[in-house]
């Protein structure tokens, strides 16, 4: 090998880990480069939100004050004139997505931590002894016209009595691994796949168009990434202290809100931004299912195409800018946090 | 009662998530299915549902939405003849490896189905693009998926090993490369159409130069295709930049310099001890990367509202606009397509490429 590389033996004095000249120069190119490529967007997406009419059409003007007069008008527009409709798409989608990361992240740690604790062993034969009897009191209501409490109360009464014996016929058991992996192939699935039926779910308890039917929506599609994230998150959580509690009679649930939940804080903050971050940009549910008093801010925006004077580039740009300076905020401010959130997954997974 | 709660604390722990998993997820899923074999009138608030078998799949491939689904079909090309037939003998020579070496009948069911997806796919891409003939939106849902992750995986590892090194001003580049992925996806899509525009936007002076003053993005089918799939790249590149920089980081700092003192040359080093380590990593964060992408649909609705013709189409959004006529069992039975196409997709990486490499390393 020697013989190969006579370059980096014969310049033992050189520090481990010094680049040449000519690559540290690639490398800063490359590097400010794409910096560049990553921040004019931006920044043209701020300089139009301070144009007019006549400045964006007349072609492109880079620099404020020297090329063009800044104007407010179009924050004036979005602010002033049309704050109504701005103020509450803005106040929805607040609502929306915290009230989702909220549920999504108590709900999907606490079924993450009970996965990685508990040793859980259900018989496959009694999943699909139960499945079986949710098709049929399904097909028996919506096929035969049977009343919906009477399938029902038969469904249960069968379920309850039944599922001891069916289960000892035959033991096919799951682990928590099988769950695990259930619950997170979840994201696999497309939300077009989904939403038709949830569309028509809501639209049959006259939920459409309401937080709650958003809520519930994003808190469900979110929950694999929180079980997944927090599931190995836990996993590296010493269990000395949890088991010394429980010794001391603490219960399951206290045991969790008390030591674990303290602990995993780091995680937790991380799942909790990417949640955020995800249900605040959300946009193919928010289509389906909302229209006016539950709009989002995504659709609002989106919406803004659909003018008869073409599209108010001066206007959307301060839409897009209000919608985006929240997240990206926290983005910058709790970077660090949301990297390491996200590695902890893949690196183990 | 409460001796009874915490007995079964283990099942209440868990019982939230998976309930709202049957009733919003699996549920859905099983009524999407049943969906797609029916055809659904509404009527004054209420459904008419009615079963029609096969025919909203029958409609899509090979009735009148063929062409909108996969693609028209007249004659194969020679060079699709070739490709197709090279592809279709390489695939079997793999399924023939593996019945000879270690046959199961649950590995063998598994790579048959992978085996005839990939069949299907490979004759589609013969048949259409090689052929010359156009394709529908299956093939640009794959062309935003292989092209949109190919490129977002090159850059992005390159600039994460980029940062990985010992630079000035580290943590500013990954602050920076960072942002793009927090802004909203209606927001990326609006954004490059105002970059995109040859006539106001900021590029308007270099599109003239080079004489594409008068050249419209939205016109061209390959020029929209590839437009949005910059779009996706700026937006998702700072997602795989962030977890291959921490995998390059990972890499265990006594090895490379071992490395170093046995006088290993960069390339050397770079092969041998870096990349093995961030492999796996790299197959799971791409595995992450194809599951989003396969759900595609704001950023062309939003740019090209699918245009031109069905140019920039995705499955995703053919089911939206499905959906938007009040047809809800062809909306269906698409997103049902879309959703076979990806299991099998990311099962047959997942199972061929990161488990394969666990099992080795066991």
């Amino acid at each position: 090998m020697k013989t190969l590389h006579p370059k980096s033996g014969l310049f033992e004095s050189r520090a481990i880990g010094e680049m040449a000249l000519a690559s540290r120069i690639i490398l800063y190119t490359l590097l400010l480069g794409w910096s560049a490529f990553v921040l004019f967007p931006i920044y043209w997406l701020i300089i139009t939100s301070f144009k007019n009419a006549a400045t964006v059409n007349q072609g492109p003007y880079f620099l404020p004050w020297i090329d063009f007069q800044p104007s407010m008008h179009a924050w004036y527009e979005l602010f002033v004139s049309d704050y109504e409709d701005t103020l509450r798409a803005y106040i929805n989608s607040i609502i929306i997505s915290l009230s989702a990361t909220a549920l999504s992240v108590l709900i999907g740690s606490m079924a993450a931590y009970a996965l990685s604790r508990v040793h859980y062993a259900p018989n496959l034969i009694t999943i699909l002894f139960f499945v079986f009897l949710v098709a049929l009191t399904w097909v028996s209501i919506s096929a035969f016209d049977v009343d919906w409490r009477v399938a029902l109360a038969v469904g249960v009464a069968l379920f309850f009595f039944l599922a001891r014996g069916v289960g000892r016929l035959h033991q096919i058991h799951l682990h928590n691994g099988d769950i695990l992996f259930w619950i997170i192939s979840q994201r696999i699935l497309a939300p077009i796949v989904v939403v038709v039926p949830i569309y028509m779910m809501f639209q049959s308890v006259r939920l459409l168009d309401t937080h709650m039917a958003l809520i519930l929506t994003y808190c469900v599609v979110n929950m694999p990434i929180v079980v997944w994230l927090m599931f190995d998150f836990f996993n590296t959580i010493p269990r000395d202290l949890e088991e010394s509690a429980q010794l001391d009679g603490a219960t399951m649930f206290g045991t969790f809100r008390e030591i674990v939940l303290p602990l995993s804080r780091a995680g937790l903050a991380a799942t909790t931004l990417l949640v955020m971050i995800l249900s605040w940009n959300e946009y193919l549910f928010a289509l389906f299912l909302s229209t006016t008093k539950a709009q989002t801010m995504p659709i609002l925006v989106a919406a803004m195409n659909a003018g008869e004077r073409g599209i108010l580039w001066w206007t959307m740009s301060v839409a897009i800018i209000i919608m985006i300076l929240p997240v990206v905020l926290l983005a910058v401010i709790l970077q660090k946090y949301i990297s390491k959130g996200l590695l902890v997954g893949a690196v183990k997974g | 009662m409460n001796e009874w709660i915490d007995r079964n604390m283990g099942r209440v722990f868990l019982a939230p998530a998976v309930t709202l998993i049957l009733v919003f997820s699996i549920f859905p899923l099983v009524a999407s299915l049943l969906l797609s074999f029916t055809r659904v009138r509404l009527s004054g608030g209420g459904f008419k549902i009615r079963f029609v078998g096969w025919k909203n799949f029958e409609k899509q491939f090979f009735g009148s939405e063929q062409f909108h689904l996969i693609g028209t079909f007249t004659e194969i090309s020679v060079l699709g003849w070739i490709v197709g037939l090279a592809f279709t003998a390489v695939l079997l020579g793999w399924i023939i490896k593996y019945i000879r070496s270690h046959f199961t009948w649950v590995g063998f069911i598994g790579r048959m189905i992978t085996f005839a997806m990939a069949l299907g796919l490979c004759w589609l891409f013969s048949a259409t693009l090689l052929s010359g003939n156009p394709f529908g939106t299956v093939g640009v849902t794959l062309f935003y998926v292989f092209v949109g992750c190919g490129i977002q995986f090159l850059i992005g590892t390159s600039l994460a090993f980029a940062c990985s090194q010992r630079i000035m001003g580290k943590n500013a580049f990954r602050v920076i490369f960072f942002v793009p992925m927090m802004i909203t996806p209606i927001g990326v899509g609006y954004i490059f159409r105002m970059m995109a525009d040859t006539t106001k936007g900021p590029f308007a002076d270099v599109w003239q130069w080079v004489g594409l003053g008068e050249f419209a993005w939205a016109t061209n089918p390959w020029a929209a295709r590839i437009f949005i799939v910059v779009a996706d790249s700026w937006q998702w590149i700072p997602f795989v930049f962030i977890m291959m920089l921490a995998a390059f980081e990972s890499v265990p700092r006594d090895l490379t310099e071992a490395a170093e003192l046995d006088c290993a040359g960069p390339w050397q080093k770079f092969r041998e001890i870096i990349w093995p380590h961030v492999l796996p990593i790299a197959a799971t964060v791409m595995l992450i990367r194809a599951i989003e992408a396969f759900k595609i649909v704001d950023l062309p609705n939003i740019m090209t509202s699918g245009g031109p013709g069905i140019a920039t189409e995705s499955v995703s959004l053919q089911a939206y606009y499905a959906w938007r006529s009040l047809d809800l069992g062809a909306a269906s039975a698409i997103a049902y397509i879309l959703l076979f196409v990806t299991v099998v997709t990311c099962a047959s990486f997942f199972n061929l490429v990161i488990h394969s490499r666990i099992r080795k390393q066991r």
